[in-house]
């Protein structure tokens, strides 16, 4: 990480999302910026939701498809005027398809600060059998 | 009649140039705002991005900053100007863990904001929640709109 330390960060706009089926609710649905990686025995997301409660995220695993979904609480701003409106807020919403298989008992997610860390461990392989075969 | 038909015709496209020019530059705006203008917000093109509101007493200061810490947020005013800089840090995961993606981004920012009327320096607050980095400055006391009644 030591080459990024001195980096400035840009400005890059929400991505709002191709809509996968039509929405029944009025609102704009933005893609989060995501993180994955995985190590031998899990799989780590990290995705950027600013504005999100952990009680209004949803995560759904079925299928091998996981679905990130989050409402956002509106801000009251109904008082105030706009004067300078560079960013939106609304929903998020990311699927992915994993590859491995979870162990869905043990899945754990935490939001901190609007980033959600997803943990997800990979069931247990097998440890691979050795057959000796016999000759006779 | 003929001669005129003729001769007239292709003239009445010509004889104004800057009739057409006009036309045409009219097709061209209308070009590039269908192809800017759909959900093209005005940027200052600086991290963060900021939503700025007002109310009678208030300036409000709205801004995305997801997986930054409170203390990791430099915020200074200088007349009317609010300063927002600060670092945000992604945290280096175990070694060998392999990458699929990677979108989110760490680094340093930095932000002038000129507010567009007397700030009373003293009183401004920040909060930070949910990622969401919310500055409350309050308007200088000459800046606040007076209610003046009329007396008959």
């Amino acid at each position: 990480m030591a080459d990024t330390q001195s980096k400035e960060l840009k400005v890059r706009e929400k991505q709002e999302v191709a809509s996968p089926a039509e929405q029944t609710t009025p609102g704009l649905v933005f893609t989060p910026a995501v993180d994955i990686f995985e190590t031998e025995k899990e799989i780590t997301l990290l995705a950027d939701m600013p504005g999100v409660k952990a009680d209004d995220l949803t995560i759904d695993l079925r299928d091998n498809t996981l679905t990130l979904s989050a409402d956002i609480a509106p801000v009251d701003t109904t008082e105030e005027q706009d004067i300078l409106v560079e960013y939106e807020s609304g929903k998020y919403y990311r699927q992915f398809t994993l590859g491995e298989l979870i162990n869905q008992e043990k899945i754990d997610a935490k939001l901190t600060d609007g980033v959600l860390r997803l943990t997800l461990p990979k069931v247990e392989k097998a440890t691979p059998k050795k057959i000796t075969v016999k000759t006779g | 009649m003929i001669y005129r038909r003729l001769f007239d015709f292709p003239t009445w496209r010509f004889r104004s140039p800057f009739g057409e020019l006009e036309r045409m530059r009219r097709q061209m705006d209308r070009l590039f705002e269908d192809a800017i203008t759909p959900h093209r917000l005005p940027q200052a093109g600086v991290f963060p991005l900021i939503n700025l509101t007002e109310d009678k007493d208030k300036y409000y200061i709205r801004a995305e900053l997801p997986g930054v810490k409170g203390d990791e947020i430099d915020i200074q005013v200088t007349g009317n100007n609010l300063a927002i800089s600060g670092e945000r840090k992604i945290a280096a995961e175990e070694e060998g863990s392999r990458y699929h993606r990677r979108e989110r981004e760490a680094g340093t920012f930095s932000r002038m904001i000129g507010l567009p009327g007397e700030i009373d320096p003293d009183k401004v607050e920040a909060s930070l929640e949910n990622g969401i980095l919310t500055v409350v400055v309050s308007k200088a006391e000459i800046a606040k709109p007076k209610q003046i009644t009329v007396s008959s």
